[in-house]
């Protein structure tokens, strides 16, 4: 599906959050943060970049998604419903027992994933081998590969990093979701972040930066890592953790927790609000 | 003179036999590519073989991204770095969803000697045998070797894990021995003690044997080649006929062999008394091949030897 109206590109976005928090629920614990702030972009990703067929999810010639920061696939889960991979009426049944949603991507269990996630670092080298098997077997498609700012501490993702532009590998790009935060605090309370773009460029990547709630930019972006055939393209894409909610926005705390029943229906209500807006505006 | 051959090198010449035949077939090699011969892979097919270099995590994680997009990806490297070191790669990425992804542990064992514990693998079985879906094989002959790498891209549709040494030992396999997964091959019939074996050992029960029966001792001999799934069957048909069953390996007894055999008899609560041997729960160090498996009991006289003392003989 290829959208290439902005306005409903961000419409979509707010859709896709809206499923998030109603999967999610109220009184259990749910990685909000980081699937809000990754809803942008991978709305950008299924709606207007990516090739894909949501009536065959196991098309050979299809772009490729991967989740690298497993704990957000709850955006992903939304976005396969939305596209029609997943009945909606499912999601509800986020890491419930006997669920196929299971709390982190489960690619066996579920048409729309590519690969188990979950444990961090490990997505980008899977991304590189789908890459580089379109080259092996000639076909044309691209790969995306979802990275968190706290994921890149890993050592594993600098390796593949490594082999990605040795490989000239054009048909991969990764986003890094910059939310600024991880499980604790901020990625550089542990680690040197910084400067993150030279890293990236050092290690022969071709890198932009976006604001990674901004859908023009995003769309943008994508197109410019489409066209980008010589070397892997990275997009550094600055992020809030929690957008769209605003009492959570940028607390740590909310990483992985639970709303109450109110603070649910406030959620809901904000992002509904948005959504009302949009209609009033047509 | 028997001609002697390393498993690591029928590996790497029955690669080239399966790219010629599959063109699904690719390699993934860690920087050893000489090591496993994998170099006439590389040689042959190019565009399909990855070397990526000193970083074995992401070497496994990228075959399983190559196995999820219809190619059917070999990663080797050393036994102890490929399964201790991407033990949670392998785990999510491959076993997890199942994906056929060949796994080749090279250098495994006691026999990788002078450069002691750190590369001398003796847990390797064991962890890849927890591992929900995957297949253990440990390949006893350049015959075997040959035929499980071939059978592990034609006849195998989920993740393998082949052990492989740098050991020269000599062929005990017939060349029209056909590997068949989950089967043990008896090598030759005895009534007093079964010999359950795997990998170099398995040359080392024959020789074993040999000694045994001229105290007169009437052993039998198993190729245990496949650890997982483990050939039940025939380990009741063992414990069902002979009253002491012995398995030898080149690992921990922790784990491995032993303890997939154990486990059987256990349940069956058969009478058969079992004996394990292998490494007792200890690292390895540097010495020769034959100076670590002589202290370790594993040479063909301590094993007569630890065999003959349960007859008096």
């Amino acid at each position: 599906m290829v959208v290439r109206d902005v306005d409903a590109l961000r419409r979509l976005a707010v859709e896709l959050r809206v499923h998030v928090v109603r999967m999610m629920g109220a009184n259990k614990k749910h990685h909000f943060g980081g699937s809000m702030s990754a809803a942008d972009i991978v709305t950008a990703l299924y709606f207007y970049r990516m090739r894909y067929d949501p009536e065959d999810p196991e098309w050979p010639d299809r772009d490729r998604f991967i989740m690298s920061k497993g704990h957000c696939v709850p955006a992903q889960y939304a976005a396969l419903a939305m596209l029609g991979v997943l009945p909606v009426e499912e999601l509800p049944q986020l890491k419930e027992m006997g669920s196929r949603l299971q709390g982190h991507p489960a690619a066996h269990l579920v048409p729309g994933l590519e690969g188990c996630t979950g444990s961090l670092g490990q997505g980008l080298s899977f991304a590189n081998g789908m890459a580089l098997a379109a080259r092996i077997q000639g076909r044309d498609y691209d790969v995306y590969c979802l990275i968190g700012d706290g994921e890149i501490q890993e050592g594993q993702i600098w390796e593949a990093a490594m082999t990605s532009s040795k490989r000239c590998l054009g048909n991969l790009t990764a986003i890094i979701d910059r939310n600024g935060l991880k499980a604790m605090d901020a990625p550089s309370c542990a680690k040197a972040m910084d400067p993150l773009i030279d890293r990236w460029m050092a290690f022969g990547w071709s890198v932009c930066e976006v604001d990674g709630h901004e859908m023009a930019d995003i769309c943008e972006a994508l197109d410019w890592a489409e066209e980008n055939e010589k070397a892997p393209s990275m997009i550094v894409a600055h992020t809030v953790k929690g957008k769209g909610i605003p009492f959570i926005e940028g607390r740590p705390e909310f990483h992985n927790a639970a709303l109450t029943e109110e603070q649910l229906e406030e959620a809901l209500g904000g992002l509904e609000e948005q959504l009302e807006e949009w209609e009033e505006g047509k | 003179m028997t001609e002697l051959t390393e498993t690591r090198y029928a590996y790497g010449e029955a690669l080239l036999e399966a790219g010629k035949v599959y063109p699904e077939v690719a390699v993934l090699d860690a920087d050893l590519y000489s090591s496993t011969r994998t170099i006439l892979f590389r040689d042959a097919f190019p565009e399909r073989f990855i070397d990526v270099g000193i970083a074995e995590a992401d070497m496994v994680s990228t075959a399983a991204g190559m196995a999820a997009s219809g190619l059917i990806p070999y990663a080797n490297s050393f036994a102890i770095f490929l399964t201790a070191h991407c033990y949670d790669q392998i785990r999510i990425q491959i076993a997890y969803p199942d994906l056929h992804v060949i796994l080749a542990g090279s250098s495994a064992g006691l026999t990788q000697g002078p450069d002691g514990a750190s590369h001398q693998s003796l847990e390797d079985v064991a962890l890849m045998r927890e591992l929900p879906h995957m297949r253990v094989l440990v390949p006893t002959d350049s015959v075997e070797t040959r035929a499980m790498t071939i059978a592990a891209a034609r006849d195998i549709d989920g993740p393998v894990y082949i052990r492989l040494g740098r050991y020269p030992v000599p062929d005990v396999l017939d060349d029209d021995y056909n590997f068949e997964l989950g089967r043990g091959t008896i090598l030759r019939q005895g009534e007093e003690v079964a010999l359950v074996a795997c990998g170099h050992m398995v040359n080392v029960a024959l020789e074993a044997a040999r000694l045994l029966a001229n105290r007169h001792i009437s052993t039998a001999v198993i190729n245990m080649s496949t650890i997982k799934p483990v050939d039940k069957g025939m380990i009741e048909w063992a414990m069902g006929n002979i009253p002491l069953v012995v398995t030898i390996e080149e690992h921990s007894i922790i784990g491995g062999l032993g303890s997939a055999v154990a486990e059987v008899m256990a349940e069956d609560g058969c009478g058969a008394r079992l004996i394990r041997l292998g490494t007792r729960d200890v690292f390895g160090e540097s010495g020769t091949a034959d100076e670590l498996l002589e202290k370790h009991g594993l040479t063909p006289s301590a094993v007569a030897k630890r065999v003959g003392k349960e007859f008096g003989r």
